[in-house]
């Protein structure tokens, strides 16, 4: 199985305040990882380097096979942050036709995406400025769904869903990892997200304090 | 890239046309300002014609303003900017793309504007070829280099006052090179409104050149 990512005394920083302080951290493709920790432990800045969002100061670092080192921008990254990234005047059809085309996708499955994450009907055509955060959260992810990233970067993907989002959210990323995609997701719902990840990785003030494997259907 | 620029463009005209912001905002802002212009030199009216190309370009600057920082907000807000940074889009490509989604709108702005001109000043447009194909490549200047300055400001706490503070002076030639061409265009100059034309022109190239080059470092810092 190749690696997705391979970072070796990884060093951001926010400012001057080192965000990652020394990281390892290796991901193959088709594994599920979980990175806990408390809040500003790092989890995001991890997530935000490994898609390139946050360049690195020190250390090396390959995903996908860019260079991290050398600004290399890994392609097949998908990301869903704090923010969904969406544009608030779309609707929930064009949000994800607008991200399959500029990752150069057919946007024809737009729809089959945004059904696959429990949105179908006329809410679709409905302008995402008017949907609820957890309906907006299922875009986002929605957009993933229609690209197929080859490493999915997931920021508190569960926050603001309901029980059947969550387990819709919960279906594709083990499709994802069975399709051999790799999946890195930060959360703090060690208890539920624990269930589809096979190791977890914990961090602490910007270092990896630990590393667990799961006793999951996905374990290795 | 040509195809991705499309893309980008197709959705931020597709937003203005959702949004009604043009329709409702940014067009009344701009024949109001003229409108305003009509009341402080009423009394004479032989100043407000002679005026005119000069108004009207000074307004579409202060409107390229306001349609710039919103073309930026749009990717600031819910950081819709990370989505295409990730999406490994060309960054010349959304350069491109947004910059013709705002030249369009302008291009918008300066139509009514004119009709504006004409109804209130009383210009006459003497030579519309020469209109047209000024306003075509004052546009593309303006829009080019606000969303290249709007870029470089994007990263920064304060960019809704800096920008027209970066923006503002760097234009100015588009401002005398569009006011000569229209004046002649008008009628009101004997001299000839093609070479201001040729000044348009290489500003658009300019800053064309060094959007597609500055634009990824600045995408990266957005």
């Amino acid at each position: 199985m190749g690696s997705a990512i391979r970072l070796r005394s990884a060093v951001a920083l926010l400012g001057r305040f080192p965000a990652l302080a020394a990281v390892d951290l290796d991901v193959a493709m088709g594994e599920s990882v979980l990175v806990e920790g408390p809040n500003g432990a790092g989890k995001t800045s991890l997530l935000r380097v490994c898609a390139a969002l946050l360049p690195l100061s020190a250390g090396a670092g390959v995903v996908l096979g860019a260079d991290l080192s050398k600004r290399g921008r890994p392609h097949g990254v998908g990301f869903l942050g704090h923010a969904a990234g969406l544009y608030d005047d779309l609707s929930a059809l064009e949000n994800v036709e607008f991200r399959a085309r500029l990752w150069g996708v057919p946007p024809s499955g737009a729809a089959a995406a945004l059904e696959r994450v429990g949105l179908e009907g006329p809410i679709r055509t409905v302008a995402v400025a008017k949907l609820s955060a957890g309906q907006r959260r299922r875009v986002g992810l929605a957009a993933l769904v229609a690209v197929r990233p080859r490493l999915w970067l997931l920021d508190e993907p569960h926050a603001g869903l309901d029980a059947e989002a969550r387990s819709q959210l919960d279906s594709v990323l083990e499709e994802a990892a069975h399709e051999g995609a790799a999946v890195l997701l930060a959360s703090h719902e060690v208890e539920h997200v624990g269930r589809i990840v096979s190791r977890s990785v914990h961090i602490e003030r910007g270092r990896l304090a630990g590393t667990a494997v799961r006793e999951t259907d996905n374990a290795a | 890239m040509l195809r991705e620029a499309f893309v980008v463009a197709a959705k931020d005209l597709r937003i203005e046309a959702r949004s009604h912001v043009g329709r409702t905002q940014v067009v009344p802002f701009a024949l109001v300002v003229v409108v305003l212009f009509g009341l402080a030199l009423d009394p004479d009216r032989g100043l407000l014609t002679r005026a005119a190309p000069g108004l009207l370009w000074v307004t579409v600057l202060l409107t390229a303003l306001l349609a710039t920082q919103r073309s930026l907000a749009l990717e600031s807000a819910d950081r819709a900017v990370d989505q295409l940074r990730v999406s490994g889009i060309d960054p010349a490509a959304v350069f491109l793309g947004k910059a013709a989604a705002l030249s369009v709108q302008l291009l918008v702005v300066v139509t009514a504007l004119a009709v504006g001109v004409v109804v209130l000043y009383g210009a006459v447009l003497a030579s519309p070829l020469l209109l047209i194909a000024s306003a075509l490549v004052a546009t593309a200047g303006l829009a080019l280099a606000g969303t290249l300055y709007g870029a470089v400001a994007a990263g920064l706490r304060v960019r809704e006052t800096l920008v027209p503070l970066l923006v503002l002076p760097v234009v100015a030639p588009v401002l005398l090179g569009a006011t000569r061409a229209w004046e002649a265009g008008v009628g009101l100059a004997v001299s000839d409104g093609w070479p201001w034309l040729r000044l348009l022109v290489a500003f658009m190239v300019v800053f064309a050149a060094a959007g597609v080059m500055a634009f990824g470092p600045l995408l990266e810092d957005a």
